[in-house]
């Protein structure tokens, strides 16, 4: 429990917690509003830990990770706009066209550094939002209304039901920053890690840097399609706008705001991002104005996030 | 497709090459020279039409707009320089992706405030308002082709800025070797602020000579901004002929793709097959180009001597 | 009697735009020698280096190791292959802990690294390889230090563990003694001495003390060029080499 003393681990432990209970204690008080938003911000969190994991841990500044959200999405969207809702249809093509298309946009892009490939992730993910935009059979601008959600088949597992809608999205957070954990700790994560702090190095020891980072490309575009299709579940809708440029850099805040290159960062980091939004945007409609200088000033004077902000100086590297 | 319609096609993907350029002419020297990725450009594109529209509203004519619009962009984006984007330049560009990106959420939410949500119309001058014939019985509106004249002016006028003059010479110095051109004494802040405000007015004029066609409003920089990139990324960061070759390739091809795919591809598919996948294909065009050019040349076409 | 040749260059070419780096350059290292390479600045020592490793390409002419062509094989393959090199400017990872730079480069070694569930920190197979060549180089006390946190001579070990632990027969060292001390450097050289035997090296040295006390034989570049090679104490007493590259220098 030694653990728990460090503020950012603390800070961390209670929003689990708060999403762990919330079903149960928001009916209790009379806020049931309140799952819709925490439902809402895990899944941005699920996608947010799959940016960190290339951004924090890999260098990779990728500025068009929201395309495979839309991937993710779309896949589910198109499937029950066409009358197929089998989940073991919509799921396993929505997992396997994230990581073919992070296959393809990785391949391309990694080739490149630095500035280029911010440019060229932002590029290759608004090909696929004005892709989306041109389809008018899947509404354009519009988006397209999702009638059922993704069907199991089986009576006990119903994504119909608020509970396991809630919880499935709560089982795929853990599962993400679980999957993250062994992963950068891992002979692959170390790999990443190093490359990060000195890919000419690595190369020089014999290992080709360029595959680990595609794979770690891919890894990341398949658990933000899962964030996707999940979002697409929950909201029984999607749109453009779900891949649009901007969600890449609110992505990429969010990593930022809770502390990159940390395990929960990413979730945390989500948690205070939608929730100030949600507070600015009650207080005022025009939220972004106190927003962007907010986005400013984390970048100038918070560079290590809540998590940097929350640790002891003493725990610093 | 017959000859006439070809022809407009071709000037009107100029057209939209010409703005694509004075877009990614103040990116490309803002890259190359501060190493600084800006996405705030794109609000410039924005503020420029506001500013300079609002201007020629006031006065009632849409060239004194232009004309003050200058000054005004050129004091804007060196106070956006000094008090923002001047700190950002040894961070990385991490730092400087999400600090711009913070901008763009605040220009956008202050233009809403000034000018409410919906936007702004800026007619044109009766005497900008025709169509003239080109002969061969092709016809094409007046002021498509004072944008074409006025952006191969501005073409021109940077090629002798950055070719001929003193300032000229320090920017390229400062675009293939920054740590060179600091050692030759050249006072470097100043420089960025001028070629930032360079920059801006540029993005300005080309926001605001855009306006007429199609109204000012929130965030229309965006879209242009991302294909400022796309054209900085194919003809190689720092390079303005570059940038310029870029974005008349690109002006064309999105154009040009947009109205005659389509047609194109009717001769490989079936009709229903050609008319749906033409405006999806079409929209990618560009991207599949910058992508094939990157695989065979990562640094574009056109990297700054010094750059690699 | 020779020795077979572990590693030759032969008549490479290197041009930055109208600069040439290295002019038509021949070299051949024997199996267990200590070869050095010296030259003044400019003589385009660290671009042969480079060539060698693989993270440059010649624009002519070709490299064997251990009679293989390997002119077109990228830098990581070379390392497979044995061949590994130091920097000249210290290339270390320095948020790693000592330990973990040298359990990262024993890793690669052990084949692909697509294993993603076990975590290194547990894995003895790379702790004990790790453990025994830092406690070989004179680092076993300092195994849990970050390594950013090393003095720089122990920073200039841990940049040659880590090529050791490649398991490479050949070494290519850039300047190993770059920014040391006097203590410092005898220190690297008694280091350097021990390996003899084991590795071939590649030395390219500005420290004449250092190539004197070490090599066996000696290249002399002056402008890409090579203008002499031989056997130590030749090189020593070749009055062309005096003149053109020691110079004034005062000869041990």
């Amino acid at each position: 429990m030694n653990a728990l003393k460090n503020p950012a681990n603390m800070f961390t432990a209670v929003v689990m917690v708060i999403f762990a209970l919330t079903p149960f204690v928001a009916p209790a008080i009379g806020e049931t509003f309140y799952v819709t938003v925490f439902a809402r911000i895990m899944i941005w969190g699920i996608a947010a830990v799959s940016l960190n994991l290339i951004m924090g841990y890999g260098g990779l500044i990728s500025f068009g990770h929201a395309v495979y959200l839309g991937i993710g999405g779309y896949t589910v969207g198109i499937l029950a706009f066409h009358g197929v809702t089998n989940a073991w249809i919509q799921w396993p093509l929505a997992i396997g066209l994230s990581g073919l298309i992070a296959l393809i946009f990785g391949a391309i892009s990694l080739r490149t550094k630095g500035v280029y490939f911010i440019m060229i992730t932002l590029a290759l993910a608004q090909m696929i939002f004005f892709l989306s935009v041109s389809a008018e059979r899947y509404g354009s601008d519009d988006g397209l209304n999702i009638l059922a959600r993704s069907d199991f088949g089986v009576s006990f597992f119903s994504l119909e039901d608020k509970m396991t809608m809630y919880y499935t999205i709560f089982a795929f957070l853990v599962a993400s920053v679980l999957v993250s954990w062994r992963l950068v700790n891992s002979r692959f994560g170390n790999i990443m890690r190093a490359a990060k702090s000195n890919d000419a190095r690595v190369q020089s020891i014999g290992v080709a840097t360029y595959r680990y980072r595609l794979t770690a490309f891919v890894i990341a575009g398949i658990m933000c399609g899962i964030a996707g299709l999940l979002q697409a579940n929950f909201e029984r809708f999607v749109s453009p706008d779900m891949m649009n440029w901007p969600r890449s850099g609110e992505l990429i805040f969010m990593v930022v705001l809770g502390g990159m290159s940390t395990l929960f960062g990413p979730v945390t980091g989500a948690f205070v991002f939608l929730m100030l939004s949600e507070i600015l945007a009650g207080w005022t409609h025009h939220w972004h104005i106190i927003f962007g200088p907010f986005l400013v000033l984390v970048v100038l004077f918070a560079r290590g996030g809540i998590a940097g902000l929350l640790t002891p100086k003493s725990r610093r590297e | 497709m017959d000859y006439v319609l070809l022809t407009e096609q071709v000037l009107n993907g100029f057209q939209l090459g010409i703005i694509l350029f004075l877009m990614a002419a103040g990116l490309t020297l803002v890259f190359g020279i501060m190493d600084l990725v800006n996405l705030a450009h794109g609000s410039m594109f924005m503020i420029g039409a506001f500013v300079g529209g609002t201007f020629a509203l006031l006065t009632g004519s849409f060239v004194l707009g232009v004309i003050l619009m200058v000054p005004a962009m050129l004091v804007i984006g060196v106070v956006v320089e000094m008090t923002t984007l001047r700190t950002l330049y040894p961070r990385d560009h991490l730092d400087q992706v999400l600090a711009t990106f913070g901008l763009i959420l605040f220009f956008n939410e202050a233009v809403r405030l000034i000018w409410g949500p919906e936007g702004l119309v800026v007619p044109l001058p009766d005497y900008l308002d025709g169509i003239v014939s080109l002969g061969f019985g092709i016809t094409y509106p007046v002021y498509r082709i004072v944008i074409i004249v006025i952006g191969l002016l501005v073409a021109f006028g940077l090629y002798l800025l950055v070719g001929k003059t003193r300032i000229g010479m320090l920017i390229r110095a400062g675009a293939s070797n920054r740590t060179m051109a600091g050692a030759l004494g050249v006072n470097i802040p100043k420089l960025f602020s001028i070629v930032f405000g360079i920059g801006a007015v540029l993005a300005g004029l080309a926001g605001l000579i855009i306006t007429p066609i199609t109204q000012a409003a929130i965030g229309m920089g965006e879209d242009v901004l991302i294909l400022a990139f796309v054209v900085i990324v194919i003809g190689g960061i720092g390079s303005i002929r570059g940038a310029f070759i870029a974005s008349i390739v690109t002006g064309l091809i999105d154009t040009l793709g947009r109205s005659f795919l389509d047609v194109l591809l009717l001769l490989f598919l079936p009709a229903n097959a050609a008319e749906s996948a033409g405006p999806a294909v079409s929209s990618m065009l560009i991207y599949i180009l910058m992508a094939a050019i990157l695989f065979f040349r990562p640094q574009g076409l056109f990297p700054p001597k010094g750059a690699q | 009697m020779t020795k077979p040749v572990a590693l030759s260059a032969n008549s490479l070419i290197k041009t930055f735009g109208g600069l040439t780096a290295t002019d038509n350059l021949s070299l051949s290292v024997e199996t267990g020698e200590i070869h050095a390479v010296i030259g003044p600045n400019g003589a385009g020592k660290t671009t042969l280096v480079n060539m060698l490793s693989g993270e440059m390409r010649p624009d002519a002419g070709n490299i064997l190791f251990n009679g293989r062509d390997i002119t077109r094989m990228a830098g990581p393959a070379r390392v497979r292959a044995g061949l590994a090199r130091s920097y000249q400017i210290t290339s270390i990872f320095r948020d790693f802990t000592t330990l973990e730079n040298v359990m990262l480069s024993v890793q690669a070694t052990q084949g692909h690294s697509f294993r993603f569930w076990k975590p290194v920190s547990r894995d003895t197979s790379l702790i004990d390889p790790a453990r025994a060549l830092l406690e070989r180089v004179g680092l076993g006390d300092r195994m849990e230090v970050r390594a950013g946190d090393l003095a720089y001579g122990e920073q200039r070990q841990l940049e040659i563990a880590i090529s050791l632990a490649t398991e490479p027969t050949f070494l290519l060292l850039d300047e190993p003694m770059a920014g040391m001390g006097p203590e410092e450097s005898q220190g690297m050289i008694t280091f350097l001495r021990a390996l003899k035997g084991d590795y071939t090296m590649l030395l390219v040295e500005h420290d004449m003390d250092a190539v004197f006390a070490l090599a066996d034989r000696i290249t002399v570049l002056v402008y890409g060029k090579v203008i002499a090679t031989g056997a130590r104490d030749d090189i020593r007493n070749d009055p062309a080499v005096r003149e053109a590259y020691l110079g004034e220098e005062e000869i041990v």
